[in-house]
């Protein structure tokens, strides 16, 4: 976390007041208590901070005008440490990853809440940094920051900043996607690199750190999605590989649908810096956190139109095949190596740690 | 990366499995010494494409797995007091003792972090003066250099803060045990290459002559595995027990002079209890008087631990060579790497979790039957 | 036991009567303790274990070793000349007929 820095070192480009806050450089637990102190915050850091992407209505609840059809609905909770990475920030990942959400699900996703539990002791600028990153990717996603909470815990119960945000979306009239519709013949499909996010953060984590090139790849998912859908290929599912990695994802899918999943490990898009600093640690690239990444799996006949339409898209343009959906070993996952040899991707146990063995 | 990924190239891969078929005529059984060439063979499906006749038997270089339970059950007493952090590999996280492993320690509130290299753990020493910062000191011959120059430093600098629970293991002993067995089936060994790179390749021609068994020094890529294996056969099959350097690129037969004179500072040869293999004597080092005071052994007050190993776990015999994985009773059952029994399901190259996580395919429906673990995907 | 990689010595420093190294692994970077390689200079390649440098890569031996592995080729039939397996079996040296011929015992 940065230092605590005077109110005058934070970024107020854009910002509507200057920051008032009393003297204090830090959150304190009246910034929780409802009152006065909570309402500067929403009013002179948060408020500022999101922008444009912010309605600033200010109710308890936000009511929303929905296109009709189906309404997706997820919540996330963003814990990672540092608050800062490269190429991102928890920001980043609270808006994406809920946003990412719902577009696994086909839906276009529009509107947040962001609710936030502040340790005691965070310096405003660091919260106004995130504040700033929340309100730079909705904005860059689409989405409105319609409603929020911000609560305060005694120092040393908590990180820094957690973050939570719920999202609502509208799911189009005939999508149907979902884990339990892969079938034995589906061809799966990865829209990039894989492993870029879990290195980028680890590269700073104290005890690790290491000087990489890899920065997260956190990005907004929907357009993807829809262009994707747009091509009028029946989707199956779609999952974005976050902690646990590709591996995780699909095991999860396959064992929702009583399916084994075969993977050719050549095939899968690991970027020399990721594979080095998998090496390094040993670490296997297909449990590293992804982010702005989506798995696919396709009826066969349509994958190339589907790959065609990815790699036309900038969230794409890595897109290729790395494995296909077979009726053996239902609920596993096995990958071809390089070798000829197989081997079964098992399930992560938990985070995945350095070895030196 | 450079020197590295050479030396996973398929295409030379398939030449030398080829000369390796074409080679071998009648069965042997070959022990590769370390288990990081046991996590590379069974990941890359080497063990898979060998002729049948060859078989791997999975030795026990897995320092992980050896590491004695008292020791282990001391780490966990160490790790417990709210004045310590203590630091590890993350390897040894969760590698159970008696009643529990790091990981719970840290649940519940202990100050445990993973660090990768002990010089990380001098260093919060250094940031936390008024903390007492243990290391780890695991491992093979291959670590022990870091782990001496660590507690080097510590004593010059003065960093009083420090101290080192140390378990290391050496492999000549260790193959000197596993030839005296009497239910020994090995016939030829894939020596440590790492291990080597240190300590030379001096110790090992007395083995070969006093036990006829060819003993070649081999790396850790695909290619370095199977040349090690290629040579191995081509002895056997011509009645040969010598000493072969195949990972010449990162060996020398005189080892690393300025480590090995640290190490003979810093450390004094003990006898150690490799776990679930028993006793070995001259198998292990610990501080020598010089660095007594920063030996975690003797700094905590950590006597009086009673150990207590699960009767049902059978490492000792997976270590050994003397039966696979599967073939122990509880393998897949209660016995998970989510659920470890013992060590060897624990270390990712532990034989036994090298086969849970990439051979359940080939094994029988009746060893897979444990429950998949329940993960929740939350955002990092 | 271990994992040990191969990386290029970039940089080289003293830090508290220490030999310290910035190496390169392919892009990522680690510092690295280098006392142990007491006459490192920049651009030699190291193995690396837990932040230390163990013994020197020998690049030279590197790329002889992978030319022998070129050298090898991928046999056509599957035992290839009978009397050359015999003589494989007896444990007489197979004199060279070809380039493709694996020489005898090293």
């Amino acid at each position: 976390m940065a230092e605590p820095a005077a109110a005058d070192a934070l970024d107020f480009e854009g910002w509507v007041c200057p920051l008032p806050l009393r003297d204090s450089p830090a959150i304190v637990m009246g910034h929780g208590g409802g009152g006065a102190l909570s309402a500067e915050l929403v009013e002179h850091l948060f408020l500022p901070a999101y922008g444009a992407a912010a309605d600033t209505t200010l109710g308890d609840s936000a009511v929303l005008e929905l296109l009709g059809g189906r309404i997706a609905f997820s919540t996330d909770s963003y814990v990672v440490k540092p608050l800062f990475f490269p190429g991102g920030s928890i920001g980043d990942l609270a808006v994406n990853g809920t946003v990412n959400d719902l577009a696994m699900s086909g839906a276009v996703p529009v509107a947040l809440s962001t609710a936030f539990i502040l340790e005691e002791g965070t310096p405003l600028t660091d919260l106004g940094r995130v504040a700033q990153s929340v309100g730079a990717a909705a904005t860059r996603a689409g989405v409105r920051l319609v409603t929020g909470d911000t609560k305060v815990v005694d120092s040393g119960s908590g990180d820094g900043v957690f973050v939570n945000t719920a999202g609502v979306g509208v799911v189009p009239d005939g999508v149907d996607i979902r884990p339990t519709r892969a079938r034995p013949g589906d061809v799966i499909l990865v829209s990039g690199d894989i492993g870029v996010h879990g290195i980028a953060v680890m590269s700073c984590r104290e005890g690790l750190q290491f000087g990489t090139t890899v920065e997260s790849d956190s990005a907004p998912l929907h357009e993807l999605v829809a262009v994707m859908l747009g091509t009028g290929a029946d989707v199956h599912v779609l999952r974005d590989p976050t902690r646990g990695g590709v591996a995780a994802s699909l095991h999860e899918i396959a064992g929702a649908a009583g399916v084994g999943v075969e993977l050719v490990e050549q095939q899968l898009p690991v970027p020399q810096p990721v594979m080095d600093a998998c090496g390094l640690l040993g670490l296997d690239p297909l449990y590293v956190a992804n982010e702005g990444k989506l798995l696919a799996f396709v009826p066969p006949d349509d994958a190339e139109q589907v790959l065609e339409a990815m790699r036309a898209h900038p969230y794409g343009k890595s897109a290729v095949i790395i494995g296909s959906v077979v009726a053996d070993h239902p609920g596993m996952v096995v990958a071809r190596t390089a070798l000829g040899g197989n081997r079964v991707v098992d399930l992560p146990l938990g985070e995945q740690l350095p070895r030196i063995c | 990366m450079k020197y590295l990924d050479e030396f996973s190239n398929p295409d030379l891969a398939k030449r030398l499995l080829d000369q390796i078929h074409a080679a071998t005529t009648r069965d042997w059984a070959i022990m590769e010494v370390c288990g990081g060439q046991t996590h590379s063979i069974i990941r890359h499906g080497i063990d898979q494409l060998l002729p049948d006749e060859v078989e791997m038997i999975h030795g026990p270089g897995c320092p992980v797995c050896v590491t004695p339970l008292e020791i282990i059950d001391k780490a966990l007493a160490i790790a417990s007091r709210p004045d310590v952090i203590f630091c590890s590999f993350g390897d040894m996280l969760r590698v159970p003792g008696s009643t529990e492993d790091l990981f719970r320690i840290k649940s519940a509130g202990g100050d445990i972090r993973v660090v990768y290299s002990p010089l990380d753990a001098l260093e919060l020493a250094r940031q936390n003066p008024d903390r007492e910062v243990v290391f780890f000191g695991i491992g093979f011959e291959t670590t022990a250099p870091a782990n001496a120059m660590t507690v080097y430093q510590a004593k010059r600098l003065g960093i009083r803060n420090f101290s080192l629970l140390v378990s290391h293991v050496l492999v000549p002993p260790a193959v000197a045990a596993i030839m005296e067995s009497p239910t020994c089936r090995v016939q030829g060994f894939l020596a440590a290459g790492h291990v080597c790179s240190v300590m030379g390749t001096g110790e090992y021609p007395p083995l070969t002559e006093k036990y006829e068994v060819p003993i070649v020094v081999t790396g850790f890529e695909p290619l370095d595995i199977l040349e090690g294996i290629r040579r191995t056969v081509l002895q056997l099959e011509s009645g040969r027990h010598e000493l072969e350097n195949a990972y010449t690129r990162a060996v020398r037969a005189e080892g690393n002079l300025p480590a090995m004179e640290m190490l003979r500072d810093v450390f004094e040869v003990t006898d150690r209890a490799w776990r679930g293999i028993g006793m070995i004597p001259g198998s292990g080092w610990r501080l020598s008087d010089r660095y007594r005071d920063f030996d975690a052994e003797v700094r905590f007050d950590v006597a009086g631990i009673s150990t207590d190993e699960s009767a049902v776990c059978r490492s000792g015999e997976v270590l050994q060579g003397l039966i696979k994985p599967h073939e122990c009773e509880a393998f897949g059952k209660e016995c998970t790497p989510r659920n470890p029994l013992g060590a060897t399901m624990v270390s990712s190259e532990g034989a036994c979790a090298a086969y849970y996580l990439y051979r359940r395919l080939e094994l029988t429906p009746a060893d897979q039957s444990a429950a998949q673990p329940q993960v929740v995907t939350g955002r990092g | 036991m271990c994992l040990a990689v191969p990386g290029r010595v970039v940089t080289r420093e003293e830090r508290d009567g220490t030999t310290m190294a910035e190496v390169d692994f392919g892009g990522v970077r680690k510092d690295v303790c280098c006392q142990y390689i007491p006459d490192v200079e920049t651009g030699d390649y190291v193995i690396v274990h837990v932040g230390f440098a163990i013994q020197r890569l020998d690049e030279e031996s590197a790329l002889q070793t992978l030319a022998e592995f070129e050298r090898m080729s991928i046999l056509e039939e599957e035992f290839g000349d009978q009397f050359a397996l015999a003589a494989r079996q007896a444990g007489v040296d197979v004199p060279a007929t070809d380039e493709t011929q694996e020489e005898g015992p090293r």
